[in-house]
């Protein structure tokens, strides 16, 4: 499996953030994305996800699913935690299981991965901003997608809990699927390869 | 189909557990309709004549401005970034989304109808009828807000907005709607055809909502 | 016991514990007595027996008056003094206080129909308790859209007050509404004196229903005090997990 991008071009309200943009990325392989504010970043990852426009150049997904977009085909973690306050952990985690096109058979060893079996019953609402991060990354246990894509998915999470990201990372990658991360600092994965986009 | 109802579910319970969300919807009509008299005078005979016409514009008003934050939620906490890289069309999605908003306000208040209907003094036969043609034009009301949502939504603006962009869309609705409640309560005009075409809107926003509305939201991503 | 003293809700739930019983007791029996009472009260020579409405009628519209001018005290005590339990009293009145004026608009609207002949007339007096029920449900809103316990209890103590300060001239104008658009035609209750065989039976029932209302109030208060036990162990459960 593989996810090339050939001569992508990014603009957003009429500026080009970034231009002929090119790499490759193969199955058990990281791509961490730096660069500084508003380089576009972030909107690489969203341009993967299929949520920002490509305005030019080819992204494609070798080996995948035929008949699915790239972004059916992987997990964004953005900014936002895409978490309900008023509904209890397990049944966010539920939610987008049964979305996403999973069973709700993970959803316990989900949480258990990202330690949160203990508050299953308790509402989101009373979880701090790291216990919604982590909640938000359980999805990614929950549902299997070959390809993640992460936006500074540290922010937020103390140290063992960054730790604990990283060993799901690397089991990720060492069942074959692919990362590509957004990130101003070290992620925790030692074979990651980088790309610096826009002016240094 | 799992993915469909999981919206449905999920959306119902939200709106029941924030904040009394699907009996606001309720509320506000109720308001609404206690505040015609007011305006119009204590006339009983008056109140009776137009009284389907007030329940008409309040339901419209009611089930319209409930949906100002239908996803305006799902956009402020990244849900909708995740809905959209989901399997399902997004066109179904937004569907269920739509389902689940009806269920959850525009039911409530077809249910306190015959209530307010008393307030006005329609007789309780008729207070039927208008039901019945709130069941019927209720959902096209909420599909045709869809997308007025959706838009709202992709240009990160709200309140008035909505209201200013839907309401003209709702025209037809209000026309057929007010005509086959007062064909059954004064005639001499038959119920069937204007109640038929009132079924008929409700089907065609069903189609024509939901595909508008998520065509609004991917074009709302720049 | 001093007042100051069940400014502590520990102390104010031993006390609620033990007079609740007493306070439910006291109440069965007076509502037995006051129904007994009114069902032996003469009927009506023009109404008949439907005048019997009246017992449950006149005190529910009593009490929904009774619970916001208590609400108002309440909101006095959160936004001058602070007072712990008076946001909690304050909250507790509101869904009583709701219900009561419920059932005065249910009850007025029954004995319309056999005296009006509907169910319901925009009468100045109806129309009135009409839009007090309206208040109540805009100050339960605000407690249900409030996320946060403790500032949903202020901003439902001004809404409160400026409500108290409002219904008077809100009366006055649907009084002044009312009579410009329809000059006196309906019948004027309390006109009269009112005959001791149908005052005491009244009285007895505006007893025992605030005898209901305190009931209610005491175990709705202290349902709101262990809710908000609940939350803040939840925040302790959810703390001790690994931040």
């Amino acid at each position: 499996m593989q996810l090339k991008a050939d001569n992508l071009v990014c603009s957003r309200g009429g500026r080009e953030v970034f231009a002929g943009l090119n790499f490759s990325l193969s199955g058990g392989e990281a791509l961490v994305v730096t660069g500084r504010n508003g380089a576009g970043k972030s909107s690489l990852l969203r341009m993967i996800a299929g949520l920002v426009h490509i305005a030019g150049g080819r992204l494609e997904l070798d080996g995948g699913e035929a008949d699915a977009s790239i972004g059916e085909q992987s997990h964004y973690v953005g900014h936002q935690d895409s978490v309900k306050p008023s509904l209890t952990v397990g049944e966010n985690l539920k939610f987008w299981a049964r979305y996403l096109g999973a069973g709700e058979r993970t959803i316990d060893s989900a949480l258990q991965a990202v330690e949160l079996a203990p508050l299953a019953d308790l509402p989101a609402a009373y979880l701090s901003a790291g216990q919604r991060r982590r909640l938000s990354i359980a999805r990614l246990v929950a549902v299997p997608r070959p390809l993640w894509l992460l936006d500074e998915p540290t922010s937020a999470l103390d140290v063992p809990s960054q730790n604990r990201l990283a060993d799901l990372m690397r089991s990720h990658l060492a069942g074959g699927g692919m990362i590509v991360a957004a990130a101003h600092g070290p992620i925790g994965l030692e074979r990651a390869r980088e790309l610096k986009i826009g002016p240094s | 189909m799992t993915a469909f109802t999981a919206i449905v579910v999920r959306d119902m319970r939200l709106s029941i557990r924030v904040g009394g969300g699907a009996l606001m919807g309720a509320l506000f009509f109720l308001i609404v309709v206690t505040m015609m008299p007011f305006a119009l005078g204590p006339d009983l005979a008056l109140l009776a004549r137009i009284g389907p016409a007030i329940l008409w514009l309040g339901a419209l008003l009611a089930s319209l401005l409930a949906l100002d934050r239908l996803f305006a939620t799902d956009h402020d906490d990244g849900s909708l970034d995740l809905l959209m890289m989901g399997r399902m069309p997004l066109e179904l999605a937004v569907a269920a989304k739509a389902i689940a908003h009806w269920l959850t306000t525009a039911l409530p208040l077809i249910v306190i109808t015959p209530v307010l209907g008393l307030m006005l003094n329609v007789e309780l036969r008729a207070m039927g009828t208008v039901a019945l043609t709130l069941l019927a034009g209720t959902p096209a009301l909420t599909f045709i807000g869809l997308i007025g949502a959706a838009l709202s939504v992709a240009l990160r603006r709200g309140g008035l907005l909505l209201a200013v962009l839907v309401l003209p869309l709702t025209i037809p609705v209000l026309i057929f709607g007010v005509a086959a409640a007062n064909a059954a309560i004064v005639g001499p005009a038959p119920f069937g055809p204007p109640f038929t075409i009132l079924c008929a809107l409700s089907l065609a926003s069903l189609v024509l909502g939901p595909v508008a509305a998520a065509a609004a939201l991917r074009h709302g991503l720049e | 016991m001093a007042v100051i003293d069940l400014a502590n809700p520990t102390r104010f739930l031993t006390l609620v514990n033990r007079v609740l019983p007493w306070l439910a007791a006291a109440t069965v029996l007076l509502f037995a007595f006051g129904l007994a009472r009114a069902m032996n009260a003469p009927d009506d020579y023009q109404q008949g027996a439907t005048v019997k409405i009246m017992f449950l009628h006149v005190p529910a519209a009593w009490l929904s008056m009774m619970g916001w001018g208590l609400m108002s005290v309440a909101a006095l005590g959160t936004l001058v003094w602070r007072h712990p339990l008076a946001d909690v009293a304050g909250k507790a009145a509101a869904p009583i206080g709701a219900a009561f004026t419920f059932i005065c608009l249910v009850t007025g609207s029954l004995w319309g129909r056999p005296t009006w002949g509907t169910y319901w007339v925009w009468d100045a007096r109806l129309t009135s308790v009409l839009v007090l029920f309206l208040l109540y449900l805009g100050v339960l809103a605000l407690y249900w859209t409030a996320e946060d316990p403790g500032r949903g209890s202020r901003a439902a103590a001004v809404l409160t007050l400026v409500g108290a300060v409002n219904i008077p001239i809100i009366k006055f104008s649907v009084d002044w509404w009312n009579t410009l658009h329809q000059p006196a035609s309906l019948i004027r209750m309390g006109g009269s004196a009112v005959d001791p065989t149908i005052l005491w039976p009244l009285l007895i029932m505006a007893g025992a229903f605030t005898l209901l209302f305190f009931t209610l109030h005491l175990a709705a208060m202290r349902n709101e005090i262990l809710r908000r036990r609940v939350r803040g162990m939840r925040i302790i459960q959810a703390q001790e997990v690994r931040a």
